[in-house]
């Protein structure tokens, strides 16, 4: 019996690795539903789209390193800050942390087997992709949106654009945020119906909780985007007049519209980043993090009252008084939920016995910025203050230490924290150090001097600036500090790129992680874990007990679902044993419905509205297709 | 370390338009405001690094200093740092910055200054009007000084902001509403003043200067402002002022007392008693007069005032005629 057991286990492995296995090659590539492999390709094409973000951000700060300078032109210049905001906020920062770490993580930690929907996951992929290109190509061809992130109208009008600049903008943010609903909607489902049987909500691990907070933001904050967006392609293409105020319309639509959206796509930015905060955190501190109910209470709070301060962002329109009062007051009570979260953290650190690693590192770096973002946010509910330094480079430094700082410092801290699992080997140590202090040198010379050239009334977003301001030496200085910020970037890439190569073997837990996503071999294999994980707390790596438990169980054949491409779905709140899922298989339907979309959206914009119409048929011709064949029938 | 970091900064920078060189009660108060908001911040943000300091010292030590591991203490914490804190001081920031600081800025009650300036906002100049006389001027907005001013702010084409950071707080111009803003200058002098909403190609090219005179130098002003233009008196000024009715300039610009009433571009009844061109672009002086009439789209690509191909006889004599318009 003692020698029949490990070929048992052995032979159920076997089973499972055929019943989940892809197809090889690009093949593979284009048709897969592996949540990892859809992560892997988030990962990348976010990763490019952050090159481009950061060369754009390095011509504006070329151009800015001097007075009167013309390394841009004026047109040029407001393509490229445009364009940065765009890429960085689009698609850089919420497909990098939903789509890439959501992606790929999310069902390891909650010990599924996939996500909920794996093929409305790939499309989200393959929309997420010819949505940024489609946006880039908008640039290629000359004619790259250039009035700002935000957009405003009426310079986004077609009077004062004319050309097709906006038209790309607003197209692809449309087709964009279909993508980004459709993820949104995966991981409710994945996290509400999908965890381990066992894992009831108390145990679910703080990441999940920020993504679901997260998902939640997104279903309902993009609608208003979308809507607004809508309105503003009627009145461009179609000559409507929501927002022109000649005709009855009104400007001051667009920005309540925009910034209903806008703001809580600031938590929505943020948020990820807290998750990858309160997975690094535990592990390096080697202890349970401190007042886990009131963190996991913040971070839901955090995304819900985010709906609720969008006309801070307003308080220079001359509203009434009364209304910038209530949202500064709402402003200020966001506060609370981001401190609780904050102190937890410091707290947990204080009390673990903490290894000061590069993942570590990259937090400790992220609470000190988000620390000194979040100060200088609060001075914005400061009403009379806020209409003194808007639009200022006060703004400018206030939101990157936020997204620079408290989102991508996590971003790039969960890179080194995650890389062993995904690749199977470790990272340069060393080197990983000292990319994290050139990066978080270069963060703060580029935009702690901006603080103050906005106090010293530098407005944002003008190509150029005299010579005689007292503007000169701090902007010499913040692109001197743009240069470090890129080159600690290069240090990050190089590293990883050398370690997937030549980096030692990591094994299943190099850090002891606290999360299940560690129990798994690295890279973990296709079904993820052989059998369906025992949860009895949010650490669910650290209860020894069970882990012991799931070996047993693969020898007993229990938990293993070994019959399908299978995997169990649970009770919402309990978790108890639901179903059996039966699973979909890969599928190359996804891939050739987003090329379909993006013909209706290149069309609408070519103004060939039959031709438009011609690909809405196809696309309702590929979804048919799609379901013409059953996931059950395709496994 | 960083409040000096900042006062250093500011110290050794200056500036000409900076919210921190404050020349009235408004933008005073607002950089009270800041300060205090700083030193507080300062606080807050230096507590906090103390604790990861002390998190790095006892990093191979468990639990709190004299507290030890108590899940208890932890939690408290939590909620003391995180919560009741903040509730305090973000309460008293409140009542401060949103009930007591926001009444001293916010636009004056109509009917209650002295006067009133109706500033309007052009892709990428400023018109000034003062209602109840005839004046008009581009870029250079003369108030009296230690007089409450009503600003009237609105706008020609897409969104500006108007902002004098020395003087006040800023207002958003937006299509379809008069928004009012208060300046009221401690003292006489000059004030610049920069568009600060994004508002297309040359948003950089967009500032104007706010000038704070003695009320009686100010009435003296404002009298020649209303006046029509001088009549050219030279030969030379006379050339001027046909090639200027004779040449587009007429069809653009309007020149009181003249045929020249264009509505496109700036009044220029007194350009010669203005100190610059464009929107604070250029020195409006011998050298760069004409040089700017030769070829605006070289100092502002993008503006509306298209280069003519003029020729070096028409270009003097339209500066000798516009440097008469005092």
């Amino acid at each position: 019996m003692a020698t029949a057991a490990p070929s048992l286990a052995a032979d159920r492995l076997d089973r499972l690795s055929r019943i989940w296995r892809e197809r090889s090659g690009l093949v593979g590539w284009l048709t897969t539903t592996d949540h990892k492999r859809i992560g892997i390709l988030y990962f990348f094409t976010s990763l490019a789209f952050f090159g481009a973000g950061g060369v754009e951000a390095l011509l504006i700060r070329t151009q800015l390193l001097g007075p009167d300078q013309t390394v841009l032109s004026a047109d040029a210049f407001n393509k490229a800050m445009t364009m940065h905001g765009v890429t960085m906020i689009f698609l850089f920062v919420i497909p990098m942390s939903t789509g890439a770490f959501g992606n790929y993580l999310l069902p390891l930690m909650i010990g599924a087997r996939d996500m909920a929907f794996p093929r409305l996951n790939a499309l989200s992929y393959w929309i997420f992709l010819a949505s940024g290109i489609f946006l880039y190509v908008g640039l290629a061809s000359g004619d790259a949106p250039s009035a700002g992130w935000f957009n405003y109208v009426p310079l986004a009008s077609k009077t004062y654009s004319p050309g097709p600049g906006i038209d790309f903008y607003a197209l692809g943010l449309i087709f964009n945020a279909i993508s980004t609903t459709a993820a949104a909607i995966n991981f409710i489902v994945t996290i509400f119906n999908l965890r381990a049987p066992g894992m009831s909500l108390n145990r679910m691990p703080l990441f999940c909780f920020a993504f679901l907070a997260v998902s939640f933001a997104l279903v309902f904050a993009l609608p208003p985007l979308t809507c607004a967006l809508l309105l503003l392609e009627l009145q461009r293409l179609l000559g409507f007049h929501f927002y022109d105020v000649t005709a009855g319309g009104d400007p001051i639509l667009w920005q309540n519209l925009f910034w209903i959206f806008g703001h809580p796509e600031v938590y929505i930015i943020i948020l990820p980043a807290f998750g990858i905060a309160t997975a690094i955190i535990p592990t390096f501190t080697r202890r349970r993090m401190v007042a886990f109910p009131l963190v996991a209470l913040a971070e839901l709070l955090v995304a819900f009252i985010g709906f609720g301060v969008w006309v801070h962002h307003m308080f220079a329109v001359g509203l009434a008084t009364a209304t910038t009062v209530y949202f500064a007051a709402a402003s200020l009570i966001i506060v609370i939920p981001s401190g609780i979260q904050l102190f937890a953290w410091i707290t947990t650190i204080v009390t673990g016995t903490p290894r000061f690693k590069t993942p570590l590192l990259w937090i400790v770096g992220f609470i000190v910025l988000f620390m000194l973002g979040g100060l200088s946010g609060v001075a914005f509910a400061a009403i009379p203050f806020d209409q003194q330094v808007t639009d200022t480079y006060f703004v400018v430094a206030h939101f990157h230490y936020v997204i620079f700082g408290a989102a991508v410092f996590p971003i790039l801290g969960g890179m080194f924290y995650w890389f062993p699992k995904v690749t199977g080997r470790m990272y340069y140590e060393r080197w990983g150090q000292a990319s994290f202090w050139l990066t978080f040198a270069g963060m703060n010379l580029t935009f702690f001097p901006m603080h103050i050239v906005g106090l010293l009334g530098m407005p944002r977003r003008q190509y150029t600036y005299p010579a005689d301001m007292g503007w000169t030496g701090l902007n010499l200085l913040e692109s001197i500090g743009a240069y470090l910020l890129a080159a600690g970037l290069l240090m990050v890439v190089v590293n990883l790129a050398v370690s997937l190569f030549r980096g030692e073997r990591a094994g299943n837990d190099p850090f002891g992680g606290d999360t299940l996503e560690w129990a798994t071999t690295s890279p973990p294999p296709a079904y993820n874990f052989p059998v369906i994980p025992k949860v009895s707390s949010p650490y669910a790596m650290w209860d020894a007990e069970d882990r012991e438990e799931d070996a047993r169980n693969l020898e007993r054949g229990r938990r293993v679902l070994e019959q399908g491409h299978e995997t169990p779905s649970s009770t919402a709140v309990d978790a108890d044993w639901d179903e059996v899922l039966s699973m979909p298989s890969n599928s190359i339907w996804p891939p050739v419905l987003a090329l379909a979309m993006a013909g209706i959206f290149a069309f609408l914009l070519l103004k060939l509205w039959i031709v438009a119409g011609i690909f809405l048929l196809v696309c309702l011709a590929v979804l048919g297709a799609w379901h013409a064949r059953e996931p059950q029938e395709a496994a | 370390m960083l409040i000096a970091a900042i006062a250093l900064g500011v110290a050794g920078c200056g500036g000409k338009q900076s919210t921190l060189d404050t020349h009235s009660t408004q933008s005073h108060d607002i950089r009270t405001l800041w300060w205090w908001m700083l030193v507080v911040a300062g606080i807050v943000f230096l507590g906090a690094i103390a604790m990861l300091t002390i998190g790095w010292i006892r990093r191979s030590r468990p639990g709190l200093p004299f507290f030890g591991q108590s899940e208890r203490v932890e939690t408290r914490l939590v909620v003391l740092f995180g919560m009741v804190i903040p509730v305090v001081v973000l309460v008293a920031l409140f009542f401060v910055a949103n009930v007591y600081v926001i009444g001293k800025t916010e636009p004056p009650k109509p009917g209650s200054t002295a006067m009133s300036v109706e500033v309007t906002g052009h892709q990428w100049w400023w018109e000034a009007h003062y209602p109840g006389t005839t004046a008009v001027t581009a870029n250079e907005i003369h108030i009296p000084a230690a007089t409450r001013v009503e600003v009237i702010g609105n706008t020609d084409d897409v969104i500006h902001s108007f902002w004098v950071p020395e003087l006040n707080r800023k207002i958003d111009l937006i299509p379809g509403r008069n928004n009012r803003l208060l300046l009221d200058a401690d003292s006489p002098g000059v004030y610049r003043g920069q568009c600060a909403e994004f508002c297309g190609l040359q948003h950089a090219h967009m500032s104007f200067e706010v000038i704070a005179q003695p009320p009686a130098q100010f009435r003296a002003w404002l009298q020649n402002m209303a006046a029509d233009a001088r009549p050219p008196t030279t030969p030379a000024e006379q050339a001027g002022q046909q090639d200027f009715m004779a040449d587009q300039c007429a069809s653009c610009h309007t020149i009181r007392g003249t045929a020249a009433q264009g509505q496109i571009g700036p009044d220029l009844t007194h350009l010669a008693s203005r100190s610059t061109i464009a929107a604070l672009t250029l020195p409006n002086d011998a050298e760069y007069l004409p040089r700017w009439i030769r070829d605006p789209q070289h100092f502002k690509p993008g503006n509306r005032m298209p280069g003519l191909n003029l020729s070096d006889q028409d270009v003097a004599a339209l500066v000798s005629y516009l440097r008469s318009l005092r």
